[in-house]
């Protein structure tokens, strides 16, 4: 018992130091990706822009220019000065609204990866640990999750929750959550018939103990990753489901949503349109580079080469 | 490679047990009556709607109900569409082709210009070539395609006024469909300018549903010959003189083409999701179409059965991709 309070108090000594050092050399191996430097440098800019949306827009974003429908953006003729990206259908300032739908966005993707991941892992390392009969049930219903179409799937529910932003978040947090679950069973099942996890388990270890604090930690790259693309994926999803109107509502300035009402003037008042895609873009583009990096980082194949 | 089969199409039973379960439940979870759904705005009277109730089966139990339900999809019978009150395997048959034509066109365009591009981007890693390839590739993985549909009508529809806008051929051409395909049915009925009519038609749409499986083989392609590329025997291929050809072709590009099959057949279910937003965009009269119209008008048997269809035509590609993997590389079939 005492070898155990010593080792773990060498253990918790370690990190301090450790830790710094791990994420030095993280960091060494992040930024010599250019890619992935500007989209952390990029999306840092949504985060900001977001959390200060009242601050950062000039209008509000639901306050209608009655005097200015559809005004074009500044640099095109008929442009106004007030309006930097031109207003939409009903006057309503676009540069506004997408800094508004910002928050939404960033917001649909955090609630979503932080659902899908916590039920994830938790099914993921029941299934991996205990095997048998557990690892079976919970599998074969992430087969029958995967066998729908993501977004078919994701459009059944929300038909059966009621349209909305919220359930729409749960619902395509259902469909990317057996990505997590399925990661996480095969790297539990690779670690744990490693020696320090068998060390753990003759020193007493319970198995919440085992799962928790032994096994899961030395899972948690892989992970990382998959967050990041589930993160641009629920991004990409809920402004899908907004666009085919069973996402965010209107007047939300949700892009997807935004771009749904736009449809009707594509041809005549094309900026409508091609600024809440461009906002999806950029963001959804801007992720996905870190998650390039990431996977990178933490690659150790290519770290030797 | 008999047993390999067996064992995978073993454990498959449960899933589709699970599939079938789940779109019943879906289905009997959806808010709203079926009954009412069926009698539209006029509404029916208290004796018809028991009469109604009866003849559907919905007062029994749910068991009942799910059993007869997979009674009759055994024979055939996937039931009546409570919106056009025809079979729902009929409509589904006549839509079918629409979708079959879109995806096939849309993967081709995927297969020949992403393995293309993701082995010359690994050949020549770290060019100019491969940096923009691997940047537009993570661009098209990041596109929002009904946005990308949007943009296309936009200039090429709105601006140029070269391609049509929405359906699948120009309204003065018809004849009856012989394979479904109206590339190839416009091509037999021999009329002039009925070919080209098609083609125009089916070109953006085409071009916006390839777009991510196109990034995602590329990027696919390009790690696995990356990858590949590093192995001994590729090195000794070029220590022994052969021709870098030879080597990137035959030794390198086969090896790699493992896992790169894999991911064109996991495209199947991104073509599926991609074609509900790329038929609701170019109005294209397929079962992506047909699912969202039937959401939104609560029909319920085709909701139901449609996504049962679809399900299956999902794991049954992945079974025959499962299959062709243990066909390629013979270690699979042993484990």
């Amino acid at each position: 018992m005492t070898d155990q309070t010593t080792a773990e108090a060498t253990a918790a000594s370690i990190p301090s130091g450790g830790r710094q050092r791990a994420f030095t050399e993280f960091w060494h191996y992040y930024s010599m990706n250019t890619g992935a430097v500007i989209g952390l440098v990029v999306f840092s800019a949504l985060v900001l822009v977001a959390i200060f949306a009242p601050l950062v827009a000039p209008h509000s974003p639901d306050e209608q220019f009655r005097d200015a429908l559809l005004t074009p953006p500044v640099w095109q003729e008929g442009g106004k000065s007030a309006f930097l990206l031109g207003t939409d259908a009903v006057g309503r300032d676009m540069l506004s609204r997408l800094i508004f739908g910002a928050r939404f966005s960033l917001f649909i993707g955090l609630v979503v990866v932080v659902f899908s991941l916590t039920s994830g892992i938790v099914l993921g390392v029941l299934a991996g640990y205990f095997r048998g009969w557990v690892d079976t049930l919970i599998m074969r219903v992430m087969d029958v999750i995967l066998a729908f179409p993501s977004l078919l799937l994701a459009l059944v529910l929300v038909a059966i929750l009621g349209p909305g932003l919220f359930n729409a978040m749960l619902a395509i947090a259902l469909v990317l959550q057996p990505h997590f679950a399925r990661l996480t069973r095969a790297a539990v099942m690779a670690e744990k018939n490693r020696e320090y996890v068998i060390s753990a388990k003759v020193a007493g270890a319970s198995h919440v103990r085992l799962m928790v604090k032994t096994i899961l930690p030395n899972c948690m790259a892989p992970l990382i990753v998959q967050a990041t693309l589930s993160f641009s994926n629920a991004i990409l999803e809920a402004a899908a489901l907004g666009f085919l109107g069973v996402g965010a509502q209107p007047p939300t300035p949700e892009w997807g949503t935004m771009l749904a009402t736009a449809r009707e003037f594509i041809l005549r008042a094309p900026w409508v349109v091609t600024f809440p895609g461009l906002a999806i873009l950029i963001t959804v583009l801007a992720i996905n580079l870190i998650g390039d990096g990431l996977r990178d980082a933490f690659d150790p194949k290519l770290k030797r080469s | 490679m008999l047993r390999y089969l067996l064992h995978k199409l073993a454990l498959i039973i449960p899933t589709v047990f699970g599939i079938s379960l789940a779109a019943f439940a879906f289905v009997r979870l959806l808010p709203g009556d079926p009954i009412m759904a069926l009698a539209g705005e006029r509404g029916v009277s208290p004796e018809r709607y028991a009469e109604l109730v009866e003849r559907f089966g919905y007062n029994r139990p749910y068991v009942i109900q799910y059993l007869e339900y997979i009674g009759r999809v055994l024979t055939g019978d996937f039931g009546i569409s409570l919106a056009t009150k025809r079979p729902v395997l009929g409509e589904f048959q006549a839509l079918f082709p629409a979708t079959l034509e879109l995806a096939t066109i849309a993967l081709l365009i995927a297969v020949l210009i992403g393995i293309p591009a993701g082995i010359f981007a690994a050949v020549k890693r770290g060019s100019w070539f491969d940096q923009a390839t691997m940047g537009v590739a993570l661009t098209g993985y990041s596109m929002p395609i009904f946005w990308w549909g949007l943009l296309l009508i936009i200039f090429f529809s709105g601006y140029l006024g070269w391609t049509p806008v929405s359906g699948r051929i120009g309204l003065q051409y018809f004849f009856k469909p012989t394979t479904g395909f109206m590339l190839i049915d416009s091509l037999i009925s021999g009329k002039s300018g009925a070919f080209k009519s098609a083609a125009s038609h089916l070109v953006l749409p085409a071009i916006v549903l390839a777009t991510i499986p196109l990034a995602v083989i590329a990027r696919q392609t390009r790690s696995a010959m990356l990858e590949v590329l590093g192995e001994d025997y590729v090195r000794t291929a070029r220590a022994k003189g052969l021709a870098p050809r030879r080597v990137i072709g035959l030794h390198a590009f086969r090896n790699a083409l493992i896992p790169v099959v894999t991911t064109i057949g996991l495209q199947v279910g991104t073509l599926m999701a991609g074609a509900i937003l790329t038929e609701t965009i170019f109005s294209w009269p397929g079962i992506g179409k047909w699912m969202i119209d039937a959401i939104a008008k609560r029909d319920y048997v085709v909701v139901q059965s449609g996504l049962l269809i679809i399900a299956l035509i999902v794991m049954a590609v992945n079974l025959i991709v499962d299959v062709l993997y243990a066909v390629i590389n013979p270690r699979i079939r042993v484990q």
